[in-house]
C-alpha cells in the first residue's frame, strides 16, 4: 500500500509537472496581457504536430529545439495582427477571439494533416522505463520533467534578471506607470506572449511523444491549467507553478483510493482553496482586478 | 495529403431562397415520388469534427462509393441515390437538429448513421417518430438493438457482446485465466466489460480488477499501475480512439506488454495507424479487415477505396458506410417499394450479396432484434507490417455473427410494429 | 417625418412578435424547417439570459452553460423520474439551475473582470465533469435518454406538442415570451436601473450606497434561473440531455450570440442567435470546414463590429 502510495505520488508530480508547463504560458499571458487565451490548447497541439511533420528531417531533439520557436512565431503573428487591437477594450473581446482562434487551429489541424492520428516515436533511450521495480518512471517521464525544471527554471531567471523579464513582472503589478516611464507595452505584451506560445509549443512536442497526437488533443489539456492558475492564485506565476504540481499530486493520491475520482480531485481542491483563500493560494489583493 | 476533398460531405446545391427551389422543398413526397428521375435522397449523420472524425469520414467515404456504383448501375428504383451528409459534430442536440432537418426539410428516404452510439440512439428516436428506415452504421451500444430496438432501426457493426464473446475464449485458452480490465467510464465500456466478465466467468476465470477511466483520459499510468500489482495474465484494455492510442502508448513505454499478455476486444485500423511500432501489441477484433485471400470481392473493394483514399486502403469503417447504403438499394430493389415499413419488415433475415459482405461466412440481418450477423476478425496487431505498410494486424479467425451474438431471446429486444 | 420614440418601439415590438408567430409559415419557403426555428427560440433565450447578465450588468461569466446544461438535465430527471409532466419539468429544470446558480454566485460574486471569468468557467466545467461522469445517474457521455415531453392538458383540451412540429414551436414560444415578458419587467424596475448603474460605474454605484456585491449576485442568479428554463426547453427539444450542453465552449456560444446581435440591446441576443444557428447550420452541411469559417466569423466580428448587428443598425439610423 505504502509503495502503491509513493508510485503514485511520484506519478502525480510528473504529471503535475506538464500541466505547469502549460499553464506558466497561459499565466504569464493572462498576467500582463489580461487576455485568456483560450486558443492555448490549439498552439499546443499545433507544435506536436510541427514536431510530427520535421521529426523525419531534424529528429525528435532538433523538433524539441526548432518546433517551440517556429510555434512561438505563428503566436507573434497572431498577437501582432489579431489581439494587438483588442488591449484596450473589455477583455471579453480578447476571449472571444481566441475563442474563435481554436475553432480555426483545430479545423486547420485538421485539413492539413488529416483526422487521423499520427504516429510519434520518441528515441529509443528514452522509451525505457527505469528499472523493473520503477517500471512507471521512464526515461521520456523523466525527461519531461527535466525539460519542464530547466524551462520553469530558465523563465525564472528570464523574469528576474533580464531587463524584459523585469519589465515584465513590473507590468503585471502596474502597467500605467512602465508605460509612463517610457517603456514600449506594445513591445513588451508581444514578446510576453511570445514566451507564453513558446512554452505552449514546447508542452505540444512533449506531449506528442507521451499522447495520440489528433487534432482535439488540445481541449482536453486546457481545462487542467485553468484550475492550476486559480489554485495558485491568478497574477502570480510561483503559485501557478505550485498549483500545477498540487493538483498533479492530488489527482495522483486520489488515484490510489477512487481511482474514478482522480480527475474530480483537482476541481473539489479548488473549491475548497477559493473557499478558504478567494484569491488562490499565492494570489493577493490587487495582483488582479 | 488532402483527406478533405474525398470526404466532403454531399455538395448540396447552394440553396437559394428563389421561389422554384423552395417549391420543391416543400413539396409533399407523393408528388416527388412521381416523378421517376427525381433523385432518392439517402440521409447520413455522422460526426465529422470532433474526436471521432477519423472514422466518421471513413463511414461517409464508403457510402459514397457505394452509391457511386449503384447509381452506375440504375439507382434505387431507376432513381439515381442523392446522398446527403451532415456533420453531428459530435453533439447530441446537433445530431437531433440535422436529422429532423434530413427528414423534415430534405425529405430522405433513409436515415443512416451515427458513430457515437449516444448520438445514433436519440436520433433513432426522430427517424421512429417520423417512420423512417435507419441503419446504424457505427455505433456499437448493445441496447440499440436491445433493449431501445425499434421497428426501423437496423445496424450493420457489431453489439459490444458480439465483440466480447469474438475473443474471449481465445484469449483465456491461450493467454490465462486471471484478467485485469480497463474500462472507459461510460455506457459502451460498461457494457463491453460486463459481456466479457460474463464470458470469463463460464469459463471459470477470474477478474483480478477493473479500472473504470474517465473518456477522454490522458494519462494512464495510475491505473496502469494499479493493474500491473494485480498480476494479471491479461490485461484487457477496452478504451476506443484516443484513449486507447494513449493507454498502449503508456502501456509500451512502461514494458508492460513483456510481463503481462495485453489484448483488448474492438481495435481499429484508424487506432493501429495513429500507434507508433512499439505500442501496437495485442491479440483484438477488427470487425472488417482488407486482407482477406480468395474471398470475392475484397481485391476490387480495397481497389476502389484506395482511389478515393490517397492510396490507402479500406477500414472497417469505409465497410459500414459502403454496407448500409448497399443494404438499403438491395432491398428496395428486391421488393420493388421505398416503403420504410414495408422495407423494414423484408430486411429482417435479408443476407448481403458476396459483392457487398465481402467475408467467408454468411452475412445477414437477423429478425428478431434487426443486427446484421457479421463476421469478428481475431488476431494481433502488428509491430512491423506484413508486406504493405498499412497491413498492421494478421487474423487468426474469422468468426461468423451468429455465434458471437447472444441468441434471440436474450438480446432484450421486443419490437413493436407500429398499429 | 415625426414618429415618435415610444410609436416606434411599440412598432419594432410588434414587428419582433409577429415574424416570430408566423415563423412556421414564412421559414419553410425559404428552405428552413420548424424544428430549425424552435431551436433558435430556445438558444435565444439562453443567450438573452447570458447577456442580461453580462449587457445590462456588466459581468462575464463564461461559465452559464452549466446552468442551461442543468436546466436540461432537471428537466429530464422529472419527466423521467418524477412524473410525465412537461409544466413539471420546466419547473424542475429552472430550480436545478438557478438553486446551483445561486450557491455558486455567493461564492464568486466578489470577483471581477478576466478572474470572474476564470472561476465561473472553471466551475461551469463543474458541473460539465459531474454530468459527464456520474453515469448512473446522468448517463454519463450517452447521455440522459429515453424521456419525452408529454402533450398538454387543459382541462379537458389535449395538446399534442410532442408529434406536431408546429404546436411545439408555438408551445416553446409562449414560454420564451412569457420568460422575455418577465426579463424586461426586471430590467425596468429599479432593480434593473441599478444593474445599468453598476454596469457603467461601479465605483459611483457603491459611493451612492448600493450594495454591489449583493446585487452582482441578484443578477447573476437571475440570469441562471432564466438561463435553466432555456435548457429546461432545450432537453424538450430534444428529449434528450447530455453533458456537452454544460460544456464551457457552448457558453462561448452563447456569450458569441449575444455579442453578435449587439449586446446593449434587448434583442439583440435573439437576432444573434438566429444568425449563429442558421449560419452554423448552413455552413456545417456546405463544407466539413465548417469551424473555420465560424471561427474566422467570431474574429471578424470581434475585430470589426464588436458592438454586433443591432449595434450598428443603430448607428448608423443616429447618423
Amino acid at each position: 500500500m505504502t509503495q502503491l502510495l509513493l508510485f503514485n505520488i511520484t506519478n502525480g508530480l510528473i504529471i503535475g509537472a506538464f500541466y505547469v508547463l502549460m499553464a506558466l504560458g497561459l499565466s504569464l499571458i493572462l498576467n500582463l496581457s489580461n487576455v485568456i487565451n483560450f486558443a492555448h490548447g490549439g498552439f499546443l497541439v499545433l507544435g506536436g504536430y510541427l514536431a510530427y511533420t520535421i521529426t523525419p528531417y531534424v529528429g525528435f531533439w532538433g523538433a524539441l529545439v526548432f518546433a517551440p520557436p517556429l510555434i512561438a512565431l505563428v503566436g507573434l503573428a497572431v498577437e501582432r495582427t489579431l489581439i494587438k487591437p483588442l488591449y484596450g477594450r473589455d477583455p471579453l473581446y480578447s476571449l472571444l477571439l481566441t475563442f474563435g482562434l481554436a475553432f480555426v487551429i483545430e479545423d486547420g489541424t485538421r485539413f492539413i494533416w488529416g483526422a487521423q492520428g499520427k504516429p510519434v516515436t520518441v528515441p529509443a533511450i528514452l522509451a525505457q522505463p527505469l528499472s523493473d521495480e520503477l517500471f512507471f518512471i521512464t526515461g521520456y517521464r523523466l525527461f519531461m520533467v527535466a525539460t519542464v525544471a530547466v524551462a520553469v527554471a530558465a523563465l525564472f531567471v528570464l523574469l528576474r534578471f533580464t531587463r524584459l523579464g523585469i519589465r515584465i513582472r513590473a507590468g503585471t503589478l502596474d502597467l500605467e506607470t512602465v508605460s509612463a516611464l517610457g517603456i514600449n507595452v506594445g513591445r513588451l505584451r508581444a514578446m510576453n506572449f511570445g514566451v507564453g506560445i513558446y512554452l505552449a509549443g514546447l508542452s505540444g512536442v512533449l506531449a506528442a511523444g507521451q499522447l495520440g497526437l489528433e487534432p482535439t488533443m488540445g481541449t482536453g489539456l486546457l481545462m487542467p491549467s485553468f484550475i492550476a492558475i486559480i489554485v495558485g492564485g491568478v497574477g502570480s506565476l510561483t503559485g501557478t507553478l505550485l498549483g500545477g504540481l498540487l493538483i498533479g499530486v492530488a489527482s495522483g493520491i486520489t488515484a490510489v483510493f477512487l481511482p474514478a475520482a482522480s480527475e474530480a480531485i483537482m476541481y473539489v481542491l479548488m473549491a475548497v482553496i477559493l473557499m478558504i483563500r478567494p484569491r488562490g493560494l499565492l494570489g493577493e489583493e490587487g495582483m488582479m482586478t | 495529403m488532402n483527406t478533405n476533398d474525398a470526404t466532403k460531405p454531399g455538395r448540396r446545391k447552394i440553396l437559394t431562397a428563389a421561389a422554384g427551389a423552395a417549391a420543391l422543398q416543400i413539396a409533399p413526397p407523393w408528388i416527388i415520388s412521381a416523378r421517376g428521375e427525381q433523385p432518392l435522397r439517402i440521409g447520413m449523420v455522422d460526426p465529422l469534427t470532433g474526436v471521432y472524425a477519423a472514422v466518421a469520414q471513413n463511414e461517409v467515404m464508403g457510402a459514397k462509393l457505394a452509391v457511386e456504383q449503384i447509381n452506375a448501375k440504375g439507382g434505387i428504383l431507376g432513381r439515381p441515390i442523392e446522398l446527403m451528409v451532415e456533420d453531428s459534430a459530435n453533439d447530441v442536440g446537433t445530431g437531433v437538429q440535422k436529422a429532423r432537418k434530413l427528414i423534415e426539410r430534405d425529405q430522405v428516404s433513409f436515415l443512416i448513421g451515427d458513430v457515437n452510439s449516444g448520438i445514433a440512439q436519440a436520433i433513432s428516436q426522430v427517424s421512429n417518430e417520423k417512420g423512417i428506415l435507419h441503419i446504424v452504421s457505427g455505433g456499437h451500444t448493445d441496447t440499440i438493438t436491445g433493449s431501445d430496438c425499434k421497428w426501423n432501426v437496423y445496424r450493420v457493426c457489431n453489439t459490444t457482446s458480439m465483440e466480447a464473446n469474438a475473443v474471449a475464449e481465445l484469449l483465456f485458452t491461450k493467454y490465462g485465466k486471471k484478467w485485469h480490465f480497463i474500462t472507459p467510464d461510460y455506457a459502451f465500456g460498461h457494457t463491453l466489460q460486463k459481456a466479457a466478465a460474463a464470458d470469463l466467468q463460464k469459463l471459470g476465470g477470474t477478474i483480478t480488477g477493473n479500472e473504470l477511466t474517465p473518456l477522454g483520459t490522458t494519462d494512464f499510468s495510475a491505473y496502469l499501475i494499479k493493474a500491473r500489482a494485480a498480476k494479471p495474465d491479461v490485461l484487457l484494455v477496452l478504451p476506443q480512439g484516443s484513449d486507447m492510442v494513449n493507454c498502449l502508448k503508456q502501456i509500451a513505454q512502461f514494458g508492460m506488454e513483456k510481463q503481462l499478455h495485453v489484448a483488448g476486444l474492438q481495435q481499429e485500423l484508424e487506432s493501429l495507424e495513429a500507434m507508433p511500432p512499439e505500442a501496437r501489441v495485442g491479440i483484438w477484433m477488427f470487425e472488417w479487415y482488407w486482407k482477406q485471400q480468395g474471398v470475392p470481392g475484397v481485391d476490387k473493394f480495397v481497389a476502389d477505396i484506395r482511389k478515393m483514399n490517397n492510396g490507402k486502403v479500406p477500414t472497417a469503417r469505409h465497410w459500414f458506410g459502403y454496407t448500409s447504403v448497399h443494404t438499403l438499394a438491395g432491398i428496395a430493389n428486391r421488393e420493388k417499394t421505398i416503403d420504410s415499413r414495408k422495407l423494414a419488415q423484408a430486411l429482417g433475415g435479408y443476407e448481403l450479396p458476396p459483392e457487398v459482405k465481402l467475408q467467408p461466412n454468411k452475412c445477414y440481418y437477423r429478425k428478431g432484434d434487426h443486427q446484421l450477423m457479421t463476421s469478428a476478425f481475431v488476431g494481433e496487431a502488428l509491430g512491423k507490417p506484413a508486406g504493405d505498410p498499412e497491413d498492421l494486424f494478421r487474423v487468426d479467425s474469422v468468426v461468423a455473427g451468429d455465434k458471437t451474438a447472444p441468441a434471440e431471446n436474450q438480446t432484450g429486444c421486443n419490437i413493436k410494429w407500429p398499429a | 417625418m415625426i414618429v415618435s420614440a415610444d410609436n416606434r418601439k411599440l412598432a419594432g415590438l410588434a414587428t419582433i412578435w409577429i415574424v416570430l408567430a408566423l415563423a412556421p409559415y414564412w421559414m419553410a419557403p425559404l428552405g428552413g424547417y420548424t424544428a430549425l426555428g424552435t431551436r433558435i427560440l430556445v438558444l435565444g433565450l439562453a443567450a438573452m439570459s447570458v447577456n442580461f447578465l453580462l449587457g445590462f450588468t456588466g459581468v462575464l461569466s463564461f461559465g452559464h452553460a452549466a446552468y442551461f446544461g442543468l436546466g436540461a438535465y432537471g428537466a429530464g430527471f422529472a419527466l423521467k423520474f418524477l412524473a410525465p409532466s412537461t409544466p413539471l419539468a420546466l419547473v424542475c429544470g429552472m430550480l436545478l439551475g438557478g438553486i446551483a446558480g445561486a450557491a455558486l454566485g455567493a461564492l464568486i460574486a466578489r470577483r471581477r473582470g478576466v478572474y470572474f471569468a476564470m472561476v465561473t468557467i472553471a466551475f461551469g466545467q463543474v458541473f460539465y465533469y459531474i454530468a459527464f461522469q456520474w453515469s448512473s445517474v446522468t448517463g454519463g457521455d450517452d447521455g440522459l435518454r429515453n424521456f419525452s415531453r408529454q402533450p398538454l392538458h387543459f382541462g379537458s383540451a389535449t395538446i399534442d406538442i410532442l408529434g406536431n412540429a408546429n404546436a411545439f414551436y408555438y408551445f416553446v414560444l409562449v414560454c420564451v415570451a412569457l420568460a422575455v415578458g418577465v426579463m424586461g419587467f426586471i430590467l425596468r424596475s429599479p432593480f434593473g436601473r441599478t444593474m445599468i448603474a453598476i454596469r457603467e460605474n461601479e465605483r459611483r454605484a457603491r459611493f451612492l450606497g448600493i450594495p454591489v456585491d449583493r446585487h452582482i449576485w441578484l443578477a447573476f442568479t437571475l440570469s441562471c434561473f432564466f438561463m435553466a428554463f432555456a435548457g429546461a426547453l432545450y432537453a424538450l427539444v430534444n428529449n434528450f440531455a447530455d453533458p456537452r450542453g454544460l460544456h464551457y465552449s457552448q457558453s462561448g456560444d452563447f456569450v458569441m450570440m449575444a455579442v453578435m446581435g449587439g449586446m446593449r440591446r434587448f434583442w439583440g441576443p435573439l437576432l444573434g442567435a438566429a444568425i449563429f444557428v442558421v449560419l452554423q447550420d448552413y455552413l456545417s452541411s456546405v463544407t466539413v470546414n465548417w469551424m473555420s469559417f465560424v471561427g474566422v466569423i467570431f474574429i471578424a466580428i470581434v475585430l470589426f463590429f464588436p458592438r454586433g448587428l443591432l449595434g450598428v443598425l443603430q448607428r448608423r439610423s443616429e447618423a
